[in-house]
């Protein structure tokens, strides 16, 4: 058995590669999957270059970023279905993880069945291929298809299905064997908002059960709402990696001001970025709290009429941390998806 | 995590290919075209005996061995009673005897040269002194036979033939390799053919897979190389299946036709044991090449390119082929120990070797290397298969499905 790398949890890595400054509580937790400095090259072109993960045992990790940012050959490198040029993963201890394959589900972001299997036998082929007998597969399938309401779908042939119901079941397939870290490349992809929500609520239950999940994906909110960590990749980079917590808290808090008075001393006493939107003044929280500005105000007589202190989002976070264009890059996508 | 876990969490690189081997086997066998698959062999069949009856006639018409009679009517009934005289000693070798009359008979040059009727020759004169006009090859041919006709007609050869009683021997020292020769020959022709018929569709094995983007599933769960074991298995289940049916088809009409084995001489080994090694080299042959031709179809990123790559893949075949048949007949020279070295032609040379040696160990020793080469093979082409296939996200792979195989970039 391999020892671990490090037995931090959490790691904030800087786009400089500098040293990392731990964000989250450090905690001796297992780490389910730990990468260090993993670089993969193809014929030139650096797709990967140097990513540093570590996910512990039970958590929901979310790996962001816009397509072709490295998010899938990074997660093909962590399962073995490539191997890295430099750096090593580690899954559960393991450098080789074919060697714990039971142990792993994987959802590619392509999704692929058998067009002429029939759904259970779809389910029991995934859990064959991760050691399951087929007995035990089509058992454990009509099982899910029963709990998903997808009964009536066993014994359709794939070809049959509606994209939707297809997904669902290579899901499941991926499921099937009951493994230990569930690995979903962009799982949201292609499902309507009802289905996301119900494989949002699937992969919290997986995580209650103990289950260590990470999926990558370029919707943010989907990682917002569900991840306790999560890594930033852009142009084959991880500018940071850590908890969702941590990451927000990269940028100040914005401040929403509305005054009566339009003008006067007190707008003296702003912060440099305060900038007016509408009725609005908004600008980041200063370093000396809001006190000393809110007297400021009064003493002014700005005549607040409304004041609101508000906490970065995942979104913003991610734009002050991978910048503005792979922000854009991101919303490109996110706008496509929606097209599709 | 517990290490006793981590033994068991994976299946063995065997179980693994069973479990693609047993879909794939199954897919294949209850699919609708397994059914054309078996009927695929009859066409041929088919094909070759129309075409071989059709070719008989022409051929039967192309050399006629009919003869004109222009004689006078006791000659020429002589004539034909020494042709059914001589019938039951020479048999086919005796021309068919057409009388002829009338202005045909009068001016037998002309009317060979107006092409009236279908005569190899026309015999004139009389019995003393007969006359045959043909064209020179012809005349060649038939020259001995007239004479002999009229000489039986004259009553100058005997009439009577003393019996000639005949012993048959399996073999003689001087037919012996010549034999053997054939029966290595008609094993290796057999051995190509079903090799060429059945491992050529290996090499579309895997586009479904990528085609339905399942390869990322399987890839991810078990080794690469137990993919290719798997479909190679499973290929060669279904060649066997395949072979059994035709087997028991041609078998069937080779005794409703009165045929057997026994028309080729005994193999060296003998003909259980050359049976058993037939069963063993067109295995090692069919993974050898299924192994090269799946690793050559799974870089093909559609069926197109699939379709094009199967010239140079036959061409391959071919001088395979071509280089065992030609180190048969060097038996104990350089070149057979090549052919039965390189991977790719040793099954079709060792076959080729059983007929005509009968020594053992050489068989032994060329299926554990023909194994070797092929575990070899395979692992080189999974290894590439992942190195270039396996590479990108989707864009890349939405890309690769219009890029050529020769040319592939990063996504």
């Amino acid at each position: 058995m391999d020892m671990p790398l490090s037995d931090t949890q959490w790691k904030d890595n800087s786009v400089n590669n500098e040293l990392p400054s731990f964000d989250a509580e450090p905690t001796t937790s297992p780490l389910a999957i730990e990468a260090r400095g993993l670089v993969k090259t193809f014929e030139g072109t650096t797709a990967v270059d140097g990513v540093d993960i570590s996910v512990r045992e039970g958590a929901i990790y979310g790996i962001l970023g816009p397509n072709g940012a490295g998010k899938t050959t990074t997660l093909r490198m962590l399962l073995g279905i490539i191997d890295p040029d430099a750096g090593v993963r580690r899954i559960f201890g393991h450098d080789r993880p074919h060697e714990i394959a039971k142990l792993i589900g994987y959802l590619p972001e392509e999704r692929g069945l058998y067009p002429a299997m029939k759904s259970t036998e779809a389910i029991a082929f995934m859990g064959a291929l991760r050691g399951l007998s087929l007995e035990e597969g089509r058992k454990r399938g009509l099982e899910l298809l029963e709990r998903h309401d997808l009964l009536h779908a066993a014994d359709r042939q794939i070809r049959q299905l509606s994209k939707g119901m297809a997904q669902t079941v290579q899901l499941l397939g991926t499921l099937v064997h009951r493994p230990k870290l569930v690995v979903l490349d962009e799982p949201f992809s292609g499902l309507d908002a009802i289905n996301q929500g119900k494989l949002e609520r699937m992969i919290r239950e997986l995580a209650d059960n103990g289950t260590t999940v990470i999926f990558s994906t370029h919707v943010i909110h989907h990682a917002e709402r569900l991840c306790e960590g999560v890594a930033i990749i852009a142009g084959g980079k991880v500018p940071y990696a850590g908890s969702v917590e941590a990451a927000r808290d990269r940028i100040p808090a914005q401040v929403r001001l509305e005054t009566r008075a339009r003008d006067g001393k007190w707008r003296d006493a702003l912060p440099d970025d305060a900038r007016r939107e509408g009725d609005f003044f908004q600008f980041s929280l200063p370093e000396t709290g809001i006190e000393p500005l809110l007297r400021a105000l009064i003493d002014g007589e700005a005549g607040i009429l409304s004041l609101s202190i508000e906490r970065a989002g995942l979104h913003d976070a991610f734009v002050h941390i991978a910048g503005e264009a792979a922000a854009r890059a991101l919303e490109a996508d996110n706008a496509a998806e929606a097209n599709r | 995590m517990n290490p006793q876990t981590h033994a068991t969490s994976r299946l063995s690189l065997m179980q693994a290919a069973y479990v693609i081997a047993r879909r794939d086997f199954l897919a294949i066998l209850f699919s609708r075209a397994f059914f054309f698959f078996l009927l695929g062999p009859l066409f041929p069949v088919l094909v070759g005996g129309l075409a071989g009856s059709i070719g008989g006639e022409v051929q039967r018409s192309a050399t006629t061995s009919e003869i004109g009679v222009a004689m006078s009517v006791e000659d020429r009934i002589a004539l034909i009673a020494a042709r059914e005289r001589l019938a039951p000693q020479i048999g086919g070798g005796l021309p068919t005897l057409t009388v002829i009359e009338g202005e045909d008979a009068d001016d037998p040059k002309r009317t060979l040269e107006e092409r009236r009727g279908n005569y190899a020759g026309i015999v004139s004169g009389t019995l003393e002194e007969p006359i045959l006009v043909g064209t020179e090859g012809q005349l060649n041919r038939w020259r001995g036979t007239i004479a002999l006709l009229t000489a039986t007609a004259l009553n100058q050869s005997p009439s009577e033939f003393p019996p000639v009683t005949t012993q048959t021997v399996a073999t003689s020292g001087a037919n012996d390799r010549s034999d053997r020769l054939k029966t290595a020959q008609a094993g290796q022709l057999l051995l190509f053919l079903l090799t060429m018929l059945l491992a050529g569709m290996v090499l579309s094995n895997l586009v479904e897979e990528k085609a339905n983007k399942i390869i990322e599933v399987l890839a991810a769960a078990i080794p690469m190389d137990a993919v290719f074991f798997g479909k190679l298995f499973a290929m060669l289940g279904v060649s066997f299946v395949g072979i059994a049916v035709w087997g028991t088809v041609g078998g069937s009409i080779m005794i409703a036709g009165g045929r057997s084995l026994s028309e080729l001489a005994d193999p060296a080994v003998g003909w259980p044991m050359f049976f058993a090694l037939g069963v063993a080299y067109f295995a090692m042959a069919y993974l050898l090449l299924g192994s090269l031709f799946l690793t050559i179809g799974a870089m093909a990123t559609t069926v197109r390119e699939v379709q094009t790559l199967s010239m140079p893949v036959t061409m391959i075949q071919l001088m395979v082929f071509f280089l065992a048949a030609f180190a048969m007949t060097q038996q104990g020279s350089a070149v057979e120990l090549g052919a039965a070295i390189f991977p790719l032609s040793s099954p079709f040379a060792m076959l080729a070797r059983a007929a005509l040696d009968g020594a053992l160990w050489p068989h032994a020793l060329a299926l554990v290397w023909q194994g070797f080469a092929v575990a070899i093979l395979v692992k080189g082409g999974a290894t590439l298969f992942k190195r270039r296939v396996m590479k990108s996200g989707p864009q890349g792979a939405q890309k690769g499905t219009k890029r050529s195989f020769w040319r592939r970039r990063t996504a």
